[in-house]
């Protein structure tokens, strides 16, 4: 018989700890199937900051550094500086890299960082019990604005991924949703795509993935999943925001061998 | 012999690290350091295998530096003050993942912006940990531009193999001075990177190097095993100088700079009789409690003298204790005393004690 799905070798034998409904797990997943697929395993260095993902290393059978709350973009330019032939990659919630990782982000981003962020946003702050995030929607209650986000005071949610794409150094740029079979197979092209994008030495890779949190939003899991389609996107519109790397490629010279600097 | 050359401090901590085979530095701007950063732009930057990149921060370059301990790299960052204490979250980190770095402060006045002119103010912060959680890091406090050579060097040596961030404290002053330096080691061709090197699960089992566990009596553990290394580094890596303590009756203690304006004073006050010692410690971390407490079998008094408001003097009572009288003379702020000033303090000191 045809085996059509099994579980990625990469993913490691212990069970999740997040949530029913989580779009965690199905990130952690595809990144799994790719290390195979892509036969980077050997070379992935994952960074996980705090967050409800802080425990990626649990899960995912490769490297991992754990850095501090929003510097993941530093931790990965010093690995990445110290050995160029890793494959680096941040593994970031909404209030990591929005908020307290906004300026290591920008400027990893505009040195064109040979590194990728994998930026989970699901519009709060997940781990710490459902603050309001920098992406938290206009009219959203959260235990931090409990009457719902008010634009005059709590200020707009943030398009964290259309600020990097201004940065010269920012190649690719996509933001994608996990709530579809459909949403699952692009992230998982994008993320492929990001990854090539960095071993291919052509800068910096980002990919915004949105991504249901059913316990902070407190709906029932399949409600939050509409709710992506529904309402999140209309914010956050899912597609290519940026994709310099025909250019990039044109700039790079034929001959390989002579990279960094 | 290797020959002697005439440098700035600050660039003589950044050739001494070059040929200790620093790889990575990271840093960002700040008065009165920028010669170091800036002698690594042009001298580190375009190194084969090296890398040099000024951060957008002191905070980003500090965590530029835990990503290249954990890729196994030697790795530096340097700062003055202000900086330093954004690097403090950086510093927790490190020393909880027990990753070698080594941080240099060439220090200025404070608290706040204060100024940039050479002060000792961060003696308590370098020396407790500075940043939150139970740490230490190993501190040394060179004073003179050939020491902060040779401390530089030990700096990557010590970081290495005791697995604690080292803090080379200096300051402003010693920066910005230039002296002989003779630099007794080559540039290793090809820099070291370290065997347990995180660089990606090749021919061997996935690694995870990180500090948040779920479970305190593992976070216990790890205390634990912290402070049985740094027990073994208070009875094994202590260091300092005594400079005329032989036949002295009044001590004077001081580290870094202030130690080097407190010799010219004492030589000033030993021609005119007076018999006067100098206690430097140059580990200020571990300190030297035990060469305090040697001292006071023959010495009953001390005068700390600090460019602060008495940091270090806290060290000093606590190795002299009951068995002798512990004074202090400072001056915050960035103001730098001349030895002859520090001269005319010890002399009335040592009139009003009557010896
Ligand atoms: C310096 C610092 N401040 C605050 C925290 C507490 N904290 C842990 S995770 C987190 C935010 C989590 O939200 P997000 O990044 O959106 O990830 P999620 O949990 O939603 O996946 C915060 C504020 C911390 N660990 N460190
Ligand atoms: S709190 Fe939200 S983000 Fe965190 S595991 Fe649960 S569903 Fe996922």
């Amino acid at each position: 018989m045809k085996k059509v799905y099994a579980r990625p070798k990469y993913l490691k034998k212990v069970h999740f700890h997040y949530c029913p409904g989580c779009g965690h797990s199905i990130v952690h997943r595809l990144v799994c199937e790719l290390a195979e697929e892509m036969k980077i395993q050997d070379k992935l260095i994952g960074i996980p900051p705090p967050g409800c993902s802080v425990f990626t290393y649990n899960y995912i059978d490769t490297d991992f550094v754990e850095s501090a709350h929003g510097r993941g973009a530093a931790v990965a330019t010093g690995i990445k500086r110290a050995c160029p032939e890793a494959l680096v990659f941040t593994y970031q919630g909404d209030g990591d890299i929005a908020a307290i990782g906004t300026g290591e982000t920008i400027h990893a981003a505009n040195r064109g960082e040979k590194i990728t962020a994998i930026f989970i946003n699901n519009a709060v702050y997940g781990m710490t019990g459902g603050q309001m995030a920098p992406t938290t929607l206009i009219d959203m209650k959260t235990t931090t604005s409990p009457f719902g986000r008010e634009k005059d005071i709590e200020g707009f949610p943030i398009k964290l991924s259309e600020m990097v794409a201004l940065t010269k150094g920012a190649v690719y740029i996509e933001r994608t949703t996990v709530n579809s079979p459909a949403g699952i197979k692009k992230t998982k092209k994008a993320i492929k795509k990001a990854f090539q994008v960095q071993m291919d030495n052509l800068g910096y890779s980002l990919v915004e993935i949105l991504s249901p949190c059913p316990t902070n939003w407190k709906m029932r899991e399949i409600d939050s999943w509409k709710w992506i389609d529904e309402v999140m996107v209309n914010e956050y519109p899912p597609g290519v925001i940026k994709d310099t790397t025909n250019e990039q490629k044109k700039k790079k010279p034929k001959k390989k061998g002579k990279k960094k600097k | 012999m290797a020959k002697q050359v005439l440098m700035y401090g600050n660039t003589a901590i950044g050739e001494a690290a070059i040929r200790a085979g620093c790889q990575c530095y990271f840093g960002y701007p700040i008065t009165p350091q920028n010669e170091l950063t800036e002698y690594m732009a042009t001298h580190l930057g375009r190194r084969k295998g090296c890398a040099f990149v000024q951060a957008e921060s002191e905070v980003s370059a500090i965590n530029m530096v835990y990503g290249a301990s954990a890729a196994g790299v030697r790795v530096m960052t340097s700062s003055s003050s202000p900086g330093i204490s954004l690097k403090q979250e950086g510093i927790s980190y490190l020393a909880a993942c027990q990753l070698p770095a080594v941080i240099v402060n060439m220090s200025r006045g404070g608290p706040g912006l204060g100024s940039i002119i050479a002060a000792q103010s961060d003696y308590l912060q370098s020396t407790r940990g500075g940043g939150h959680g139970d740490y230490r890091t190993i501190v040394l406090a060179p004073a003179s531009v050939q020491e902060l050579a040779d401390l530089t060097h030990e700096a990557f040596d010590l970081t290495e193999k005791y697995r604690i961030p080292v803090l080379i404290l200096g300051d402003g002053m010693l920066g910005q001075m230039m002296e002989p330096v003779v630099f007794k080691h080559k540039a290793p061709k090809k820099p070291p990177v370290r065997k347990d090197a995180l660089r990606g699960a090749k021919n061997r089992k996935s690694k995870i190097i990180k500090t948040f566990t779920s479970n305190p009596a593992e976070l216990e553990e790890i205390n634990w095993s912290l402070f049985r290394r740094y027990q073994m580094l208070e009875s094994k890596e202590v260091r300092h100088e005594t400079y005329m303590t032989d036949d002295a009756n009044l001590v004077v203690c001081s580290f870094g700079i202030s130690a080097r304006i407190a010799k010219g004073a004492i030589n000033a006050v030993r021609a005119s009789g007076l018999k006067v010692g100098l206690f430097r410690p140059i580990t200020a971390w571990p300190f030297p409690y035990e060469a305090v407490k040697k001292l006071t079998n023959n010495i009953d008094h001390f005068l700390v003298f600090e460019m602060n408001m008495g940091q270090m003097l806290e060290d000093i009572r606590f190795g002299v204790g009951e068995r002798g009288d512990v004074s202090f003379y400072g001056r915050p702020g960035g103001v730098i005393p001349t030895p002859s000033e520090v001269a005319r303090v010890i002399t009335r000191h040592y009139y009003q004690k009557g010896l």
